[in-house]
């Protein structure tokens, strides 16, 4: 993965990708060069905590996790929380297919993160922080390791940081490869030792979280942006963006574009500037789709282009979830797709609740039919009606957005599903159509 | 506390804050199929049978832990919901191989009883047939992966009554399997006391009693009450129920 | 229907025959059925063939091998209501406790492990159907109208069930009356 270089100012805005690339992440001294812990030492002598989130909240944040939950009212709820211990969590477990963004930041930034821990921290009264790091990001470890080591042994973290009385300490706690630790409540759950299964809201993190505390859970991507919000201002980060997705978004941006990589862009960007100008065109053929927000976001088809990517447009049907785009030309299978996205919610999803646990093992059971030319029309009105019922009766957001790319497909591709249903054919030449055990007995796939 | 009015299927009804809507709507009477909710034992939430629709909510919640509002307006019984829970039920008969005429617990059967009283006569998706063990290591018990619906009744009331903690759940997803001891034989375990309060109020005959032939098993499911009641016994000299967890219906036998 | 018969037929796929017990069992509830049905197909019959223009078919058993496949699509051209009768038809039930085992296993363990010749195995052996690579409720292979479960869904179950397909009755709401086992 690579970004963009030079930056190219005429549709980048570097804010959480700042330093990526320019400085030497094993170096707190190239961090400090680079106006690093600035804002968190501003922070100290003023003593005001709620001038953070005054800032946060002016300045319009929004959870870079998927949901987008407004990051102020988060630290809001945390700060007021009446506690004796509360905890700051980084979210750091990025497990959504072809999202790449909170990787590159602690590979090429890690001490932005610790000084963002460290300022949420004190701002909500905590004194612990832990970043829940995915289990395969070997090298974001070892550079975060050595981050945390350095800024202990310049006074950044641990007790009475830089002589202004707060104490704080940071913990690296590394999974063990679930994608349903990513989940805030599993993640918590995993923290505490226990099987990573996701708990019942309400109680809310911000009022029951680690160890039964206040908990304030962020994105890595969430995170790096106070600091710098918190140095130039709200207004600064408002300049770009829309009004109700301000500053900017790292987008991860895959498939069929001649260039990959990741970038930063002003939230409000429509998915055809990014093919065109970021991505350099599409490779291979037609543009036949993109599939936006990681295996848990949806579709967008090519009518959609010009719509603006941000938190709100999701309304119009556009998820931006982790940011990530996949992009598909014309030579690529929605069913295959489909398919394969189903395979990825069958081995993540933890087993809890009946329709994530048995439904997307069903669900992918059917969708293989179809790729295999067995299945029926009947199959096809099954995946429909036990994809829309997964999404409304699961647990949690694991087996609500498990259907989403098969629910998008038949919304936008419906015709390339019934090819494989009814007439056992592939449109885009993809799936192999082959006889399986049930082959002896063709006049099996075409009953029901 | 405080009291809280909501309406349940446009009856008014109360209950105190911290309330969910499933005891709510219990102690006014209004039944709303449940298979892992169980009374004296802390909330699961992952059967998703007690799904209820609440206005204002565009998807349905489960009723076992969703607290109760000001003004809610719950409905337990509608087209939908009825579909959806048919649907769940659907699902779990199709995970692992439920026979219930040759089962043990055939005639006192949870989710036998659920699947009747939702409507639910056919399973619309494939069947998955899992090729899964029965752990007959027990001198007393039997384990039967076969009807074992994971809905953690047995973990939790070995943890939270027992104390003993001789039941985990391992693997993730569909591999997800209930194991003792971290994945020993059941009969090896040394911490399991024997006790058979995982049997009793196991739904299913996923645990059973060693010799019990089909349909021969019947539970005990009223004695966890009766030791929590008993506890407040000597205070309010009530003699505890029985029938707080009767099947949903009554089965022939 | 005045005057002119109901053509009912029943069928036996991959079950034990104790539905049709049970239905032998509905006693003098049989007369009163044969005043309005006539029995055009069955166990109980001696037809070969499966006719034309049945009006409603009740079906005992799984799919579980070729012949049965034939035949259940054969019934359903040839009906205008079919019912699956009894667990094995709707769920596939213990004719389908073989599914988890591959059927040259299967065949291996019963007939080479034990007396016996391996039965001839070729799709086209008149006398022996292949077997399914999995036993289906019928359900699964065609379309089904109505379900009665129960194994074997006892007189009263089918009689509430026969009576609401000929007679045009509600369908009983009974829990009682649905469940499976
Ligand atoms: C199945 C699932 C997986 C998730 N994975 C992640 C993840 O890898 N990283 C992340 O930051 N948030 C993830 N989330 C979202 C978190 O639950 C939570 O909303 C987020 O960490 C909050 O941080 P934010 O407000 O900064 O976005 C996931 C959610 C679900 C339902
Ligand atoms: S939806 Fe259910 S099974 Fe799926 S991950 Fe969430 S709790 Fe687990
Ligand atoms: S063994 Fe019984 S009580 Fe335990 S999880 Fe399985 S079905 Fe539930």
């Amino acid at each position: 993965m690579s970004t963009l270089q030079p930056e190219n100012p005429s549709i980048e805005r570097r804010i959480a990708l700042q330093r990526v690339g320019r400085i030497d992440p094993e170096s707190i001294d190239d961090y400090l060069a680079e106006e690093g812990f600035v804002a968190l030492r501003q922070l100290l002598q003023s003593a005001n905590p709620d001038s953070v989130i005054e800032a946060v909240t002016t300045a319009g944040v929004r959870g870079h996790g998927g949901a987008g939950f407004p990051t102020g009212r988060k630290w809001y709820f945390v700060a007021k929380a009446d506690a004796p211990v509360k905890y700051v969590v980084c979210n750091a477990d990025e497990s959504e297919p072809g999202t790449l963004k909170d990787r590159l930041i602690m590979e090429g930034d890690p001490f932005s993160l610790i000084e963002a821990m460290i300022i949420a921290g004190f701002t909500v009264g905590a004194t612990t922080g832990f970043i829940y790091l995915r289990g395969e990001y070997n090298l974001a470890r070892h550079r975060l390791e050595n981050a945390i080591r350095q800024a202990e042994a310049a006074g950044f973290l641990g007790r009475d940081i830089l002589g202004s009385g707060i104490d704080f300490s940071l913990h690296l706690h590394s999974g063990a490869g679930a994608y349903i630790c990513g989940e805030e409540t599993a993640l918590i759950s995993s923290l505490e030792g226990y099987r990573g299964e996701p708990r019942s809201k309400p109680p809310y993190p911000t009022q029951s979280g680690l160890w039964g505390r206040p908990t304030l859970v962020n994105n890595v991507e969430t995170l790096v942006r106070i600091p710098p919000i918190l140095r130039h201002g709200a207004a600064w980060y408002r300049a770009s963006g829309t009004a109700g997705s301000p500053g900017t978004q790292i987008v991860t941006l895959l498939g069929d574009v001649n260039w990959r990589g990741v970038v930063e862009v002003p939230f409000g960007i429509s998915t055809r500037r990014l093919i065109d100008d970021v991505g350099q065109g599409v490779k291979g053929g037609a543009l036949k789709l993109v599939q936006s927000g990681g295996s848990s976001g949806g579709i967008i088809p090519p009518e959609w282009l010009d719509l603006p990517l941000d938190f709100d447009s999701g309304r119009a049907g556009v998820v931006l979830g982790s940011g990530a785009l996949l992009v598909c030309n014309a030579h690529r299978c929605v069913v295959d797709l489909t398919t394969v996205v189903m395979a990825f919610f069958r081995a993540e999803s933890c087993g809890k609740c009946v329709p994530c646990r048995v439904g997307t093992v069903e669900l992918h059971t059917l969708l293989q039919r179809l790729t295999e030319g067995r299945g029926t029309l009947r199959d096809l009105s099954l995946l429909e009606t036990m994809g829309a019922m997964v999404k409304r009766t699961s647990f949690c957001g694991l087996g609500i957005t498990a259907p989403n790319v098969l629910l998008d497909g038949l919304r936008h591709f419906r015709d390339e599903y019934i090819a494989h249903a009814r007439d056992h054919r592939c449109p885009a030449a993809v799936c192999a159509m082959q006889d399986s055990a049930w082959g002896e007995l063709p006049h099996l796939a075409t009953v029901g | 506390m405080s009291t809280i009015l909501l309406t349940i299927d446009d009856r008014k009804v109360h209950g105190e804050s911290g309330e969910t809507i499933l005891s709510v709507a219990r102690q006014h009477g209004i039944p709303i199929p449940t298979l892992c909710q169980l009374q004296g034992a802390s909330t699961f939430g992952g059967c998703r049978l007690c799904l209820v629709e609440v206005e204002g909510i565009a998807h349905p919640v489960s009723a076992c832990n969703t607290p109760i509002k000001a003004g809610q307006r719950v409905t337990t019984q509608s087209p939908a919901l009825r579909a959806d829970r048919q649907m769940v039920l659907e699902l779990l008969f199709a995970e692992r191989n439920h026979y219930c005429a040759v089962c043990v617990q055939n005639g006192d059967c949870e989710l036998q009883s659920a699947a009747a009283q939702a409507g639910m006569d056919h399973v619309r998706c494939p069947y998955l047939s899992p090729s899964l063990p029965v752990d007959a290591s027990h001198a007393q018990y039997v384990l039967d992966h076969n009807r074992c619906i994971l809905c953690m009744r047995c973990v939790r009331v070995c943890a939270e009554v027992e104390g003993a903690h001789t039941w985990q759940m391992a693997g993730r997803g569909i591999e997800a399997r209930l194991v003792a001891d971290n994945g020993v034989p059941w009969g090896e375990s040394t911490t399991c006391t024997s006790c058979g309060k995982c049997v009793h109020l196991c739904p299913t005959g996923a645990l059973y009693r060693k010799g019990a032939s089909v349909a021969e098993m019947q539970k005990k499911r009223g004695f966890l009450l009766r030791i929590l009641e008993g506890r407040e016994l000597g205070r309010t000299g009530e003699e505890p129920t029985d029938d707080f967890l009767v099947p949903t219906v009554e089965i022939r036998s | 229907m005045s005057g002119q018969k109901l053509r009912l037929a029943t069928a036996w796929l991959g079950g034990c025959s104790g539905c049709h017990m049970s239905f032998l069992d509905l006693d003098e509830r049989l007369v009163e059925l044969a005043e309005v049905a006539e029995l055009v197909y069955s166990p109980i019959a001696d037809v070969k063939e499966f006719p034309e223009a049945v009006d409603i078919t009740l079906v005992e058993g799984a799919v579980a091998n070729v012949d049965h496949l034939e035949l259940a699509q054969q019934i359903r051209e040839r009906s205008r209501i079919v019912a699956s009768f009894g667990d094995c038809a709707v769920t596939g039930n213990v004719t389908s406790l073989r599914n988890r085992i591959p059927v040259p296993d299967l065949l291996n363990q019963v007939y080479q492990g034990g007396p016996g010749a391996i039965p001839r195995q070729s799709p086209d052996d008149p006398i022996m159907p292949a077997l399914l690579p999995t036993v289906l409720p019928l359900h699964q292979v065609i379309e089904v109208d109505a379900f009665v479960p129960g194994c074997p869904p006892d007189p009263d179950r089918i009689w509430a069930a026969v009576r609401a397909l000929i007679f045009g009755e509600a369908a009983p709401h009974d829990p009682h009356l649905r469940t499976f086992g």
